[in-house]
This record gives structure tokens, sequence and C-alpha cells, in this order.
């Protein structure tokens, strides 16, 4: 009999060509100047240059509102639509999930000329709630299903012991439910920083996000300098995943 | 109502959907007893349970604790406490966050929560694991974190369902000595759900056997050993061979093809009766001088302690014995039986009776269709009238399609010579029949039954 | 009081999300350059669409024509790829194992815009000319993590037993495989197709990327480019509209369907 797990081998020589030796050509990259030779310079330039610096923070505040606003938005809704008490039809939970198969884009492009029809300025807040409006699924997703495959016994045990329902919620249900918020936070924190052209239809090229950056310099040929930028926001990526633990399997992958 | 009765359930029913999972249920618990309802998996005995500590609200009847009505009472300010199946602990808190739990919600001074939570652990011999995380645990262990963190809050009665059940055997027999222990210690009434006839067997004061929702007997685990009520009981509670036998008069039983002494009264002169031997009470001599009847060893088994042995009546029967002896297959042997091992039962029913109605020319309509018989001339369209059914004119079929109904076997007993089953039809009616045709619980079968097999008769009679 | 106060959450929520969308349905039935401005009820931009004369030539037709394309062949690869991966990943143990979920972690994980740039630093390195082929294996890259998580499952469900069963009653390796272990993992492939499809449909970044400077628009870039210029092809309209409702009646279909199963099941 064959070994079936010589099967994970083509896909591994696809990764090593085409997640990780991209990754490597990243920190290469950033590493290099113009002609080839290795260099600090492209990071010390981000870490020196003003514009460079505010566009980071401007997107890490962003980002952190936008999370804040999807957490405080789809809590109360994954809760509800995982209650059977509130609503025991899984066309809710789709309804939900549908906006995500229409193009961001187009979706982002309406919501703009929506505000402009109104006679609401662009700027921040219009960049937020738009933020929040393309993200929102992302964040009521995993929490609904963290709580829906939470074991009703714990809430049981909990009330046996005398919690009343709020106290039950607080004590046992939030808790519970963090890896969920977690997988939420981790779909939607570092999608918000990285994005480009969503901030700037929101916001009319008002605000400019770090995803919009690394575009601009790729695009003017200025590869080593995107590469570092793209390499930054890499080594953020991975000290947010170390903070999420290890232990990946409990990440939602699918959204369908 | 007695004082010492700490709960009383009077008159209980509780339906979901279309299913009653619970039917009239009755009785009450002493203070400081060890009560446990047993039944298959299905019966009711968890949701009894769970509306006891709150989860559930019954549909009709009260439960009184100490005299009062707790019905509408939320599980939260119920004085009751419980150990979940597979134990709920907090996977979020340690061992002693789960055990003080409770004691933090009552407010009570941190020092009083220490002192309890160790004392707690220490009598479930959990000391020095309080910083552990519930997931390090073994299932022993987080079945005495589960039992502590009950017991710490000093529940007026304590509810365990199944908490045995995830445990492997020699585990699950050391724990049953220990909960024992921990009853013996704390005076806490317990109460306790069960489908394993041995653990309730030996742990409980009380037992409350269940089977579909209704309650079958209740009693010291000798009383329901030894002095089954019906068929239900005896064949559920240790090994037995239930038989069909007629009262001849009183203190004297046929069954087997044979006469026996037996110390049972007062069920009338030849009434048909079920008769209930246990495979260790019947006598088994190399010989049969001297001996009741005789028979044929058929197999023998050697089971650890004794032997089981199935034997071949003289007269046809199959009888299970257990004895210390082994005898080879082939030999004669006497077989004997003391009165008072002889466990009389009147009969739940002698024939199928269905209520039905007619619908024509020698037609009627039961069990959810129109059957062809002979309806006597009295009875006119649209009469309802009573169908009765001899349990061996019922035909069985292998296929579903091919009877004029389907059904499922339910239950299943053997008799010595012929099966009796149970069979619950897709309307979900019952059905009894005897066979001797071997089924096997959950077989689906196609029914039949003959035209000149119904009889018809007023429902006044 | 509680439930209603909860249904109108859910549905402020809901309208809120739908709002944009809306507009966008509404304002398909005017002919006006852009939204917000209501020139009369019109079906012009439906009929536009359908026959093929959209203002600004055939470059939308042709976006759409890629997207799909690009999408169909780039889920097909990766659930063939995601699917014999799955069974090898499933078959290792220990350390092997945990590399191979965490290598398969990482697009998930990444942001579109490094998968993106990362891949376009690949293919200059290589010296790879962009276009076609980089887009559909750029898509290959981000969509076979979801086919493999889908088919996972499966394989954890499966009875370990049976593929060897199928050997022992004389089935070929390839018959086994073919005729046991495919249809048990059929439903897992089926979603891992669907959500690899919908992944490549709906990606914007990783298509800018990788798409070179050929001229090829999938529907994003289109969209992208289009609003640079300022002033959205009309017909985009009707043509989300349109979208919107398939994915809506599919959606629905699916959800009557599965919930007919699971009460069937019960």
């Amino acid at each position: 009999m064959i070994k079936r797990s010589s099967w994970s081998i083509p896909y591994l020589v696809f990764m090593l060509v085409f997640v990780v030796l991209p990754l490597l050509l990243i920190v290469l990259y950033a590493f290099q100047d113009a002609t080839g030779r290795f260099t600090f310079s492209n990071i010390t330039h981000f870490f020196s240059d003003s514009d460079s610096l505010s566009t980071f923070a401007v997107s890490i505040e962003v980002a952190i509102e936008n999370t804040l606003i999807c957490i405080l938005l789809g809590y109360p809704a994954a809760w509800i639509l995982a209650n059977q008490k509130y609503n025991s039809s899984a066309v809710t939970v789709v309804l939900f999930l549908m906006p995500m198969w229409i193009n961001a884009l187009m979706r982002t492009l309406a919501t703009a000329e929506l505000f402009d029809m109104l006679d609401v300025p662009l700027g921040k807040g219009t960049l937020l709630f738009g933020m929040a409006y393309d993200f929102l699924p992302f964040m009521i997703y995993p929490i609904y299903n963290t709580l829906k495959k939470m074991d009703k016994s714990y809430a049981e045990a909990a009330e046996d012991l005398g919690a009343a329902p709020w106290t039950v919620f607080w004590k046992i249900t939030v808790p519970l439910s963090l890896p969920g918020v977690m997988s939420g936070v981790l779909m939607v924190f570092m999608p918000t920083v990285s994005t480009f052209a969503i901030s700037e239809f929101l916001t009319n090229n008002k605000i400019k996000l770090f995803g919009t950056i690394i575009q601009e310099n790729i695009n003017s040929s200025m590869w080593n300098y995107g590469a570092a930028l793209a390499f930054i926001m890499l080594v953020i990526i991975g000290i947010t995943t170390l903070f999420q633990g290890a232990d990946q399997t409990d990440a939602e992958g699918g959204v369908i | 109502m007695t004082k010492d009765y700490i709960i009383d359930i009077q008159h209980l029913s509780k339906s979901f959907g279309d299913v009653k999972v619970l039917d009239d249920i009755n009785f009450y618990v002493r203070q400081g007893e060890f009560i446990t309802l047993l039944g298959p998996s299905g019966c009711g005995k968890t949701t009894l349970l769970r509306q006891i500590a709150g989860f559930v609200n019954p549909d009709e009847g009260r439960i009184l604790l100490d005299g009062k009505d707790i019905s509408g009472i939320p599980p939260h300010k119920r004085p009751l406490n419980t150990v979940f199946q597979r134990y709920a602990l907090f996977p979020h808190l340690d061992v002693f966050d789960n055990v003080a739990f409770g004691l933090k919600l009552q407010k009570l001074p941190s020092k009083e929560i220490e002192a309890r939570v160790k004392k707690m652990l220490k009598m479930v011999s959990m000391t020095d694991y309080e910083d552990r995380s519930v997931d390090s645990l073994s299932g022993g262990q987080q079945q005495r974190v589960a039992i502590a963190r009950a017991l710490v809050n000093y529940p007026k009665v304590l509810l365990l369902d199944e908490p045995l059940a995830a445990l492997d055997l020699k585990m699950r027999k050391d724990m049953q000595l220990e909960l024992k222990e921990i009853h013996r210690k704390m005076g806490i009434t317990f109460i306790y759900v069960t489908h394993d006839q041995e653990e309730a067997l030996t742990l409980s004061d009380t037992i409350v056997v269940m089977n579909e929702g209704r309650i079958q007997q209740i009693g010291t685990p000798t009383e329901i050993y030894n002095e089954p009520v019906n068929s239900f009981v005896a064949d559920f509670i240790g090994e037995s061979t239930i038989l069909n036998g007629t009262m001849i008069r009183d203190r004297r039983v046929e069954f087997m093809g044979h006469e026996f002494d037996c110390v049972d009264e007062g069920f009338g002169e030849n009434v048909p009766v079920d008769v209930v031997v246990r495979p260790e009470d019947v006598i088994i001599t190399g010989s049969p001088e001297g001996a009741q009847f005789s028979g044929v060893v058929e197999s023998c088994i050697f089971k650890g302690v004794h032997y089981e042995m199935f034997v071949d009546t003289d007269k046809g029967y199959e009888l299970m014995v257990q004895d210390y002896d082994s005898f080879e297959p082939g030999t004669t042997v006497g077989l004997s039986i003391n009165p008072d091992d002889i466990q009389v039962m009147r009969k739940e029913r002698t024939c199928n009776v269905l209520e039905a109605e007619v619908t024509g020319e020698g037609l009627i309509n039961m069990l959810g269709c129109e059957w062809e018989c002979r309806v006597p001339e009295q009875f006119k369209q649209g009469d309802k009238v009573l169908a009765e059914v001899d349990f061996g004119k019922v035909d069985l079929l292998d296929n579903r399609e091919d009877g004029k109904l389907g059904g499922e076997v339910h239950f299943l007993l053997y008799k010595g010579d012929h099966y009796h089953l149970t069979i619950l039809t897709d309307d979900g009616d019952h059905l009894w029949v005897d066979t001797d045709d071997i089924w096997d619980k959950g077989d689906l079968v196609g029914i039949d039954i003959l035209p000149e097999d119904i009889k018809i008769k007023s429902r006044n009679d | 009081m509680k439930k209603v106060l909860a249904k109108c959450y859910i549905w402020l929520l809901l309208a809120m999300l739908y709002a944009p969308l809306l507009f966008i349905a509404v304002f398909s039935f005017t002919e006006s350059r852009v939204m917000g401005s209501w020139a009369g009820f019109s079906l012009k931009l439906y009929q536009n669409l359908f026959s093929g004369n959209v203002s600004g030539g055939t470059a939308l037709l042709s976006a759409v024509e890629n997207t799909i394309l690009i999408a169909l062949i780039a889920a097909a690869f990766s659930m063939v790829l995601g699917t014999v991966a799955a069974i090898g990943i499933y078959n290792l143990k220990g350390r092997a194992r945990r590399t191979m979920q965490f290598l398969n972690n990482i697009p998930m994980i990444n942001p579109d815009i490094i998968t993106g740039v990362s891949l376009f630093l690949l293919f200059v390195f290589l010296r790879f000319s962009q276009g076609y082929v980089t887009v559909v294996l750029a898509h290959i890259t981000f969509c076979t993590p979801y086919v493999v998580l889908s088919v996972m499952p499966k394989l954890s469900q499966m009875n370990p037993n049976i593929y060897e069963a199928a050997l022992d009653l004389g089935a070929t390796p390839a018959q086994a495989l073919w005729k046991v272990l495919v249809p048990e993992l059929r439903p897992g492939m089926i979603s891992g197709f669907m959500m690899a499809f919908t992944m490549s449909l709906d990606d914007f970044a990783v298509t800018f990327f990788t798409r070179g400077t050929i001229g090829l628009d999938t529907l994003s870039t289109y969209i992208y480019a289009d609003a640079r210029k300022g002033g959205l092809t009309p017909e985009l309209r009707p043509l989300m509209t349109l979208i919107f409702l398939v994915v809506l009646v599919l959606l629905i279909i699916i959800n009557i369907r599965a919930t007919r199963s699971k009460k069937a099941t019960e």
C-alpha cells in the first residue's frame, strides 16, 4: 500500500514556491537597495519619514477603532443570532453574510455615493462607517460560531450554582466566547490596516491607510521601500498571531 | 404532608411536541435519602431531574421542596445543585475557581470561601489540585471537582445526572464507593440518575424504575430485584427468565409444563400470569432423581465466578441457569426451584385490545388503516368498537412495505420458548406480538393480521 | 419585550448593511450617469447590459468574463490540489503535520496586500511575465487553504478503514480512491470549491498586483480603475443588482435544501 502521507508533497512544494519563497523575497527586497546591495536604509527611512509614520499611526488608530466598533455592534448581534429564544432561523444568519458575496469595492463606492447624496461630508466618520459596514460580517460570524457551538451545560451549571442570567452572561458566556472574538479581531484588524482603495473612496483621498502607501510605492516601482513597508506589516502580523496563541486549529477558516 | 419528605413530586407531566416524556409522575424523597431514577435511555429520567433542577418547566403537576411549591422558581434561586453528565466544569477557570464559583456568587468573605473549598477538595481527595486547569484533569478527577463544586454550597438536595457514565469500569466502581461514602459523611439527600442497574442496586436506598415516561416500580434494591412488579422491571434488573404461566390457585402455579408451589396469593384461580425465575435461583443437580423436572444442558460458559448454562427442559423450554458447578453440554440434569424464588406477576394484558371503528361491510378502521374482518351484525357503519387480536396472531414481515402498516421492534422478551415483542407502529401505537422468529430491537417490520384473527367487541363490555 | 428589542436590533443592522445595495438596485432603473440623481424610470441600463452595448466599450463585459473564468479555473485547481493535500496532511503525524497546517494557515492570515505584493515580487524575481497565468496561480495560492480546511473535517469523520476495506475487496488504489474516498469527501470538496470560487470572485488586491501591464481586468480591478477615472460605468448598477439577485436566490435554495435534509434526518 502506498503511504498516503506522501500526498502532501505536491502541496508542500507548491507552498514553498508560492507562499514561503514570496515572503522571503519581501524580506530580501526590504533589505536591498535598488542596485541589489544589502542595506538598512529602507527601514531607517520609514522611521525617519514623518509622512509614513503618521500614515502608520492613523492606520493603527482606524483599525483599533474599527475593530472596537465591530465588536460592539457585532457581539450583541451574534449573541442574538445564536440564541434559540430570539432567532430560530438560519436565514437571518445568511442575510448577514450575504453582502460578502457582492464585490467589496462596488459596495464601498455605493456607500460613498450614498453619503454624497445625503450630503454627508466624506472623512473619518464615513471611513469608519464604511469600514464597519465592510468588516462587520467577519466579526459576527466567528463569534456566532463559538456561541452556537458552546455547550449549553456551562450556562446551566452556572445557573445551577446560583448565578442570575446577567451573571451567567458576564462570567461564563463572554469568557468562553473570547476565542471567537479573537478570530474576529484577526479577521478585522490587520485587513483594516492593509486596505487600500477603500479608504481612498470613503474619504475622497483625505485619509490614507498603510495599504495605500505600500501600493503606491510598488506601483511607482519603488519595490524595495514597498517591500520594507510590507515587511513591517509582516512583523506586526507575526506579533498579533503570537498573541492569538499558537493554537490556530480553533480559528474559523470557513465563512460559508 | 409528612415533614420528612424533602421533595414531593405530584402528578408531574411533560411533553416535547407530540411526545409525552413524563406521564403523571408521583413520588417523594426522604431527608437524607439516596434515591436513584433508573431506566433505559429515553425513559424520561433526565427530564425529570432537569425539572427538579429547574431547567425544564413541567406542563402539569407540582414539585414541593420542604412542602413549598418550587415549580416557578428559576434554577439559580433553588437551593439544589447538580452534577452534570459531562461535568460541565468551566474551562476558563481553574479547579479552585470552579469550586468557589457558587460561594463567590453568594459574596461570602474570601477566607470562608477558601476554607470551604479546601475542605471540600480534601473530601473528594483533590487537595493540591487547586491551581490546575480543568482540561489537564482525568475524567475521574474532573468528576471529583464537579461533585465538590456542587456540594460546597451545601445544597438541600444534590442532583446527579449519570455522573459516572463517562468513566471506565474500574474507575466507575471506585467512584461508586466514594460517592456512597460522601453521601454518608455529608448527610445530604442525593437524587441520582442512571441507566446502569448494577450501579443503582449498589448505591441506592430507594430505586425508582422508569420506562417510557412512567414509574414502573418504587422500592428498595432488594424489593426491586426480588419482587419485580412486571416483566419490564424483571427484565431490566438483573438477569432473569420470564415465562408465561397460570396461577392454578393460591400458592400453586403452573409454568414450563409443570406445577410448582409458590408463595403468592390473591391472583384468583386459573389466571394467566408472568413468572420470573432468576438464573441463580434454579437448583441444578447431576441426576433428575428427586428434582422437580429435568433437562439437557445445551451450552455452558464460564463467567468468572459462576457458570452460565442454557438448559433445554423436558417440555421444550429454554432456561438460563447459573451455578458454581459446571455441567457438560449434553448432560441430563435435574432442576428445581424453591417456592420463594418464584416471582409471580400479574399480566399487564393477555391480548391486543385496539380501538376501532366500523367503516363498512366487513371493514373496520384501526391503527390508522382499513382491515377486513368479520363484523358481527349488531354493529353498523360508524360504530366505535374494540378489536381483539391474540399476541400470536399478528404476522411480522421482513419488509415493512409488505405489511399493511410498518413498525419497529421496540422491546423484546424471551419467554423460554418464544419471544414476546412490543412493536411501535409508524403512527406511534403499541402492538404486542408472540413469535418464534428472532428479531432484534430496532428492526423495521411489516405488520399484517388475517381477517379471521380480529375479534370485534362492543366498547361497553 | 426582550424579543422585540432583539429583533429590532438585528433588523436595524441588516438595514444598515443593505442600504448601499438597495441604493445600487434603485438607481439601476434610471439612466443618469451618476448614482444619487434620479432621471426617471428606465430599463435602458439593463438593455445596454444584455445587448453588450455598454458605455466604454466591451471592457466591462470582458472583465466579467475574466472574473468568472479565473474563478472557475482557480477553484477547480484548488479543489484537486487541496483535496490531495488534505489526505496527505491527515496522514501526517506530529511536527510534520503541524508544519503543514501552519503553512496552510499563512495565506489565510496574511492580508491580501501582503499576498499580492509577495507574489508580485516572486514573479519579478523569477522574471515571469505577468498576466492571466500569474493571476490564476496567485488565486490558487490563497484559495487552496480553504479547500484543505473544508476537506479535513470530512476525513476525520470518515471511517479510516473504508479505504483499506476497498483494497481488501480487490480494488486497486486508484479505484479505491475514486469509488470510495472521493464520494466520502465530496461534500467537503464541493464546499471547498464554492469557498474558493467566491474568494476568487471577490478578490481585488492580489489580482491588482499580479495581473501585470497587459491590460487584464477582472471586475474588481475594472471598478477600481473606473472609479479612479471618476464616475462608474452606469451599467455596473444593473450588473450588481443581477448578481445580488442570483446570490440571494442561490442562498435561499441552498438553505431550504439544508433545512429540509436536516429535518429528513431527524
